[in-house]
């Protein structure tokens, strides 16, 4: 989704500065997802879809609420559906919305080698520009929340944009709009942590969930969608949220160390060859017999 | 036999000319487009290629060809690639072949330490790249559990590229600048005597019956 009207603080496999960086400031925006509030009535799901304009997915039937399987291309945001037993033997139906957590260390915007496909705006939405997409899928490599979803058929990858189209005009994210429970919130990072540490507070003191607390992993530099879960220490139980996401190291040493250790390689390569041939020349051959040896 | 009418002597016959020129436009292909995907300060390579979704689109096809093409070459040269006794011997007074006194250089066959040493170098980098190279080509394919391999992959991946742009260098600094003859060789398949005599005497003697083979 392209947008002018958001200032541009990242460019993937961009040589050189970022241009207009710092010209204007701009605060974090932020998603806080409470899934102790959310009763999976996947209205978020449908006004995600209205407002990119892509048409309802075939549903599947597991026998859970299940319906989607998965996150895909034309499929943003997701609300996964997990029984978990607890120690004590307690049953939790845990409901977490799942999409693009718009990291402030995005690993899909490290790992992309194309210039501007994936852009990182100042107010942190981390958002992928299409055009630009060459269909490498280093994003679904590098990205530690398993988002980037790849369209066979264009080649291009996708996923949610945190509306920066409706941001940029200052409205908030559709799914927002649609939350029927008011599970969903969206303002300033500092306003949506303040939001979250009191109601994991509130948690902590008034309920039986003793553990509550905010998700907002340390680890990729904080994120702009961030959850009030349950029991903090055990985010694993909602479908696959990792308790310490990283941008995998692999990736940060390909696209660190390793590629200054290749580039010198490279140029020691060349410049070894060049002062070889400069000190001992080529290799003659003393012909034996009148005729030419090394011409085609 | 290998000696032509015209008194030189064919080296590569044509069909080796054509599947050593096939891998090298193909890996020429998959050096230029990863290139541009290795480094933001070289991704105009892909837009002189056609653009960025072009270059990588067909960066995983040539690379099929390219693997075809190695294990092609292995087939035809595999028992011209194993390393011997006389290479050994060789290699010991290598520093003398890099100096140019090649005049008290052990004989050898049909290829020196360094180019059969080139030869299982990018093939078994090739190995290494097309394994590497269909994870990255299909990697929603490898399930989350196993994402491990997805993160080994693109490391393998561009350390086994590196890896033969090092040696693809110095192969073609020899074959062209410093071997003079060696880029006639596998243009036109054929070489003088002198340069088979003296660059590999075991194989002059072999193809020649000049007298027989010390091995």
């Amino acid at each position: 989704m392209s947008n002018g009207t958001l200032q541009i603080k990242a460019i993937s496999g961009h040589a050189g500065t970022v241009p207009g960086h710092d010209a204007s400031r701009d605060y974090d925006v932020c998603k806080l997802v409470d899934v102790t509030t959310c009763i999976g009535c996947k209205a978020c799901e449908v006004a995600c879809l209205e407002w990119n304009g892509y048409p309802f997915r075939e549903t599947v039937f597991d026998n859970t609420y299940q319906t989607m399987p998965d996150l895909a291309w034309n499929y943003y945001n997701l609300i996964r559906f997990n029984e978990h037993v607890a120690t004590d033997g307690t049953l939790s139906w845990l409901m977490r919305k799942d999409q693009c957590m718009h990291c402030a260390d995005p690993g899909c915007l490290r790992a992309c080698p194309a210039d501007g496909a994936i852009v990182q705006y100042a107010n942190g939405i981390v958002d992928f520009q299409q055009e630009y997409c060459i269909g490498c899928q280093y994003c679904v490599t590098g990205c530690p929340f398993n988002i980037p979803k790849f369209n066979a058929e264009t080649k291009k990858v996708h996923k949610c944009t945190l509306c920066s189209d409706r941001v940029g005009v200052g409205l908030e994210p559709a799914c927002i709009k649609a939350c029927p429970t008011g599970c969903l919130h969206f303002g300033s990072k500092d306003d949506m942590k303040d939001l979250a540490d009191r109601r994991a507070q509130q948690l902590r003191e008034h309920t039986s969930h003793t553990s509550a607390g905010v998700y907002d992993p340390a680890g990729v530099g904080g994120t702009h969608v961030i959850y009030v879960l349950h029991d903090i220490n055990n985010p694993e139980a909602y479908g696959g949220l990792p308790a310490n996401p990283r941008v995998p190291w692999t990736v940060r040493f390909w696209k660190g160390p390793l590629k200054w250790l290749g580039n010198l390689a490279m140029i020691g390569g060349l410049i070894g060859v060049t002062l070889h041939y400069l000190r001992f020349g080529p290799k003659q051959v003393k012909e034996d017999q009148p005729q030419e040896g090394g011409r085609i | 036999m290998s000696q032509l009418s015209s008194g030189r002597i064919l080296r590569y016959n044509f069909a080796e000319r054509v599947i050593h020129w096939i891998a090298g436009v193909t890996y020429v292909y998959e050096l230029l487009t990863g290139l541009a995907f290795y480094s933001p300060h070289l991704f105009w390579i892909a837009v002189l290629l056609g653009g960025g979704p072009t270059s990588r689109y067909w960066h995983p096809w040539i690379g099929l060809l390219f693997s075809a093409v190695l294990f092609r070459m292995l087939r035809i040269w595999s028992s011209d690639m194993r390393i011997t006794g006389a290479d050994r011997a060789w290699q010991k007074a290598m520093g003398r072949y890099i100096r140019n006194e090649d005049e008290g250089l052990p004989p050898i066959d049909r290829f020196n330490i360094g180019q059969k040493y080139f030869f299982w170098v990018m093939l078994y980098a090739g190995i290494v790249l097309l394994v590497t190279g269909v994870a990255l080509w299909f990697p929603e394919r490898i399930p989350w559990n196993l994402r491990s391999l997805r993160y080994a992959a693109v490391l393998l991946h561009v350390s086994a590229a590196l890896i033969t742009i090092g040696a693809f260098i110095i192969h073609v600094y020899m074959g062209t600048a410093m071997v003079r003859g060696g880029f006639t060789s596998i243009i036109r398949g054929e070489v003088s005597p002198a340069w088979a005599k003296m660059h590999h005497r075991l194989w002059y003697n072999r193809v020649t019956g000049a007298q027989p083979a010390r091995r």
